[in-house]
Parts: C-alpha cells; structure tokens; sequence
C-alpha cells in the first residue's frame, strides 16, 4: 500500500514535491471512509435484516417482508425512521457524557477494521500485534458502555451497564486464554501470520491441530458472544427486567449506533475467530493470478465469517437468556479453568511436537466431521416433523 | 515520532491529567484519566514500542472499568460534588510532595543525555514482543517472578476475605426463610 502511494507521489500525480505525510494521512482518511461507509455500516444493517429473517424462520414465523422484495430493505427504512426521531436528551443526564457515550461504542466496532485480513493482501495495516489490538478495542468498548450507563441517570441503565463492566471484565479472562493456543503453536500475534501458518485444508487448521485447541476455540466463540451482548447472554439489555438497559433512555440515531455496534460486533468477532482457528482466507490455489486468487481468499474468509454470524443469530434464536450469576459463575467457575487447560495442555502439545502433529489434524477433523453428520441428522430428523412448507419457501 | 503528533498527545495527557485532579465529579475524573493513559498509549506505539502501548490499552483500560465500579459503588457522588473537603495539612503535604516529584523530574531531565537532541537509533526489534519476553524471563526474571507472588497474596487475600463464613449450624430453614432471600452473614 505504502509503495503504491510512493510510486503515486514519485510520478507526481500530487504536484512537485507534496508533503509525504499528508498524502499518507489523505488515503487512509479516504480508504477508512470507503470501508466504514462502504463495508462496515451497510454491512451492519443488512445483518439486522438477516437476523429477523432468520428468527423468523426458526421460530416459524415470516418475519419483515414488505419493505423491497422479501423485505431486504427493511435496514434502510428503520435506518431513515431513527434519523427522522426525536433526540431526547433527559434533564436529569449528564448532557456531555450522554452525548459522548454511543461514539465511544461505534468507535469500538469501527477500529478492528484496521486489522481485518480480508485476503493476502487486502489488510489495511498487518500489525505485528494485531492479536493485541483487538483483545485492546474489546477493553474500550465497555467503557462507552458504563458511559452510557451511568449519563442516563436511570436505575435501568446504571444496572445495564455495571452487568456489561461486569460482563465484559470476567470474559475477557477465557476469551484471552483461548487466543494464546494460536499464539503458542505460531509464535506471532501477526494476523496475516497466523493465517499463513495454516492452509486451506480443514485438517490443517488451528481448530484441528489438537484437542486442546478444539475446546479453546468453542470458549471463544462462547466468549466472543458474551463480549458482543449476545442472547443467551444479553444481560446488559435484558427486555424483561431492565427495560433496555443501558440505552434505555437514548431515542433517534443515538440509540441506534447502539445497536449498530451489535451487529457489526458479529462480524469482527466472527472473523477473529476464523482467523485464529478456521485458517483465514486460506484458499485452494486454483490460479495463478493473484488478482483471482485475492479474491478466492476474499470468498473463503467471508463465506467462514458469515457461517460463524449465522450460528450466532441461531443460537439467540434458540436459547432462552442466562440468569446474571449464572453467567458469571459458569465464566468463573467453567470458562477460566478450562481456558487455563487448553494454554497448559496446547505448551505440552508444541513441547512434544515442535512442528504440529499431522496425525492428530486428520484425527480430529475425523471426529469433527462425525459430530457434524450427527448433528445434521438431528436437525434433519426434526425438520421432517415441523412445518415443511416454512423451510422450503424461503422467500415468502 | 514526528513532533507535530508529540506536542498534541503531550497536551493530551497532560490536559486531561489536569482535569483528573481538578474536577469535581468523580466520574468525570475517571474517563480523564482513560484519556490520559490512552495518550500516553499511543505515545508508546509513536516510540515503536507497539507491544507495551497496546498492554497499556489493554491493561489499564480494563483496571479503570473496576474503578469506574468502585466510583459507582463506594462514593456518594452527590454528597462528593456538595461538600470540599477540608483536610488543609493533608492537602499542604499533598503539595510539598508534588513539590518534591517535580524537582526530581527536573534534576533527571537536567541530567538526562541529549546527544545533540538527536535520538538514539532503536536497536533491531525494538519493541517486538520476543524482545520483551526474552528481557522478562532472564535479566528481570526476578522481579518478574516476585510480581507474580504479590499478585498471588492478593489473589488468596482477596478469596479470603470474600469468603463468608459458614452459616451457623442452629440456624434452622424456618428461621433462614423469615429472614428474606439475604443469607446470614457471619452470625
């Protein structure tokens, strides 16, 4: 990227002589501005439709189908109802920090972007920590959050937003130790290098390398989903007893950034999670055009990320929300021993095996690949007992 | 790190240090303190020190969120912004003791190597996180060590004074139950 600029500014297409840095600071401006409002935002509202859609189905309802053709621009209209709402700041708030609080949450979905690895070389900045720097943005998030929380001057948001604090403090503890496996087995915190040291082939992922890293990667996704405020473990917004929680008093666009960072959250911890276990944007390399190639790995990385948004939207729909102290005992008393586990476990793993134990990947993707067909045919086995017409319309 | 970007984060921090000390609102001080050490972050990740900038983030960040708990829970904000609490001799000793930090700072900086204003060029790896572990677990392994042992005290502290007391053996369910959902607490 930077060479490409040089080469922009060397063949003087920014006058004689321009001020490197400002060239510099101009693309990443822009470049940021194309993939926030290009990708990242639109993206969040699409999800917000998939999401009902895909309740809708599983609970055996049609869900929105009116706005566009089978309802795909829903996101648009509610986007442009909030943006027409009323702005209500309470008197009794703290004006400023009611203002501040939901910038601070989108900031929070709006900076892992930085160091998302679409492809080999669509990545806006390889840092050689990027690891840290998302573990780093999910530590930022809550404090919007508490922000939000505690501006309101409302008992339903202070207990919002101490139960995400909360929340968020404990799973950050199984998230972390589930993402130093990767790290061990790597040796780098480098996105792009962990992906590289995996391949396209399933057995060859981190989530196969051994059973340690197997259940490391289920405490993430659970993790990941506690982080996000997700069902079974929306807590800080629980409907039934805390009104909105946190957002309870915002209205308008206010209380729709909220919720924009939700979704988008999906995808940024979908694709950690891919990165780190399901090998990345790794893909056959059928060509030897990297232009081609580039976007293969665009394909597998995405294709990985939305199954992974999918499940999550499936699992809100199935289960029923957790109490408070059973998410926090099941963290402390499940999540954290057992992360600790895998770390040890994964340290005697590359002890033994410096290079990975090939034996072990086809193993494990053995034993994955069967508990997938058994779960298959459960799902079918109750799919030919429910209303079949449902399923097989999906655009009704 | 250019000296334009310095200036600003240097303002930052301390502007917004200032505000830490100078606000009346707790809450208010808390999130200038995560602006504070979100600058000197950055500052950190300026110097090529990305590592130890993005701990920084990580580890503080999460250290002021249990802060901003203890803010929320411990200090009646209300009566905090009413009442200025007095205390003249400890606020004359507060002010002797900057006094004292600030000449120790202006004597180091006195003493400091300038090398013509120029900066030291960064050994290869700077910075990186194979270099920070390498330091950690050999020429600091000890105090590395020794931090782990007080964090470990204050883990066994802390799960022994969280620990209630078992409940008193005549205490029957009857009398638990018109007690309310609260438990006994130590008896």
């Amino acid at each position: 990227m930077q060479s490409w600029i040089d080469s922009l500014i060397a063949a003087g297409d920014f006058g004689k002589n321009p001020p490197r840095d400002l060239v510099y600071a101009l693309f990443i401006f822009g470049l940021s501005a194309v993939v926030f409002l290009g990708v990242a935002f639109p993206f969040a509202g699409i999800v917000s439709w998939v999401e009902r859609r895909v309740w809708a189905r599983i609970q055996s309802r049609v869900g929105p189908n009116r706005v566009g053709p089978n309802g795909s621009l829903q996101w648009l209209a509610d986007g442009l109802k909030h943006v027409f709402k009323e702005d209500i700041i309470p008197d009794e708030a703290d004006a400023r920090l009611f203002k501040l609080a939901p910038y601070v949450v989108v900031l929070g979905f709006v900076l892992p972007w930085a160091v998302m690895p679409f492809s080999s070389a669509l990545i806006l900045a390889d840092l050689n920590v990027g690891i840290l720097y998302f573990t780093a943005i999910t530590a930022l998030t809550v404090v919007g959050v508490l922000m939000a929380g505690w501006a309101s001057d409302n008992k339903w948001s202070l207990i919002g937003g101490i139960r995400s604090a909360a929340q968020i403090v404990s799973y950050e503890i199984p998230a972390g130790m589930s993402i130093f496996p990767v790290v061990l087995i790597t040796g780098t915190l480098s996105m792009q290098g962990i992906i590289r040291a995996q391949a396209w082939e399933p057995y060859h992922w981190f989530l196969f390398s051994n059973p340690f890293c197997f259940v490391a990667a289920i405490v993430l996704y659970m993790s990941a989903l506690a982080e996000g405020n997700r069902t079974p473990f929306d807590l800080p917004e629980a409907e039934s007893e805390l009104v909105a929680g946190f957002a309870t008093e915002y209205s308008g666009m206010r209380y729709l950034l909220f919720f924009f960072a939700e979704w988008g959250n999906m995808f940024i911890a979908g694709a950690l999670i891919t990165t780190l276990y399901l090998g990345g944007w790794q893909a056959p390399r059928l060509s030897s055009s990297p232009v081609v190639m580039n976007v293969l790995e665009l394909l597998s990385f995405n294709v990985k990320v939305l199954f992974l948004v999918f499940t999550s939207m499936w699992v809100r729909a199935t289960l029923p929300r957790v109490r408070i102290d059973q998410m926090m005992s099941l963290c402390w008393k499940f999540f954290v021993p057992v992360a600790f586990i895998n770390l040890i476990g994964t340290a005697l793993w590359v002890a033994i095996w410096p290079g990975g134990n090939p034996v072990a990947g086809y193993v494990m993707f053995a034993l994955g690949l069967a508990i997938a067909v058994l779960f298959i045919r459960r799902v079918m086995y109750y799919l030919k007992r429910s209303r079949m017409e449902m399923y097989l319309h999906p655009t009704i | 790190m250019p000296l334009g970007v310095f200036i600003f984060l240097a303002a930052l921090a301390v502007t917004s240090a200032l505000g830490t000390v100078l606000q009346r609102n707790p809450v208010h001080c808390l999130l200038a303190l995560v602006v504070t050490l979100l600058a000197i972050a950055v500052m950190f990740i300026g110097l090529g020190a990305v590592t130890v900038g993005f701990l920084q983030v990580i580890v503080y960040a999460g250290a002021i969120m249990v802060l901003f708990l203890f803010v929320i829970w411990l200090l009646n904000l209300q009566a905090e912004l009413r009442t200025s609490p007095g205390y003249l001799a400890l606020k004359a000793l507060a002010g002797l003791l900057c006094a004292a930090l600030v000449a120790e700072l202006f004597t180091l900086l006195w003493h400091a190597p300038t090398a013509g204003g120029a900066q030291a060029a960064a050994p290869p790896g700077y910075g990186s996180i194979e270099k920070i572990a390498t330091m950690l677990f050999s020429d600091y392994l000890i105090s590395f060590e020794v931090t782990s042992v007080l964090l470990l005290a204050a883990i066994v502290g802390a799960m022994a004074l969280a620990r209630r007391a078992p409940a008193p053996q005549h205490a029957s369910p009857q009398a638990a139950a018109a007690d309310g959902p609260a438990r006994p607490e130590g008896a």
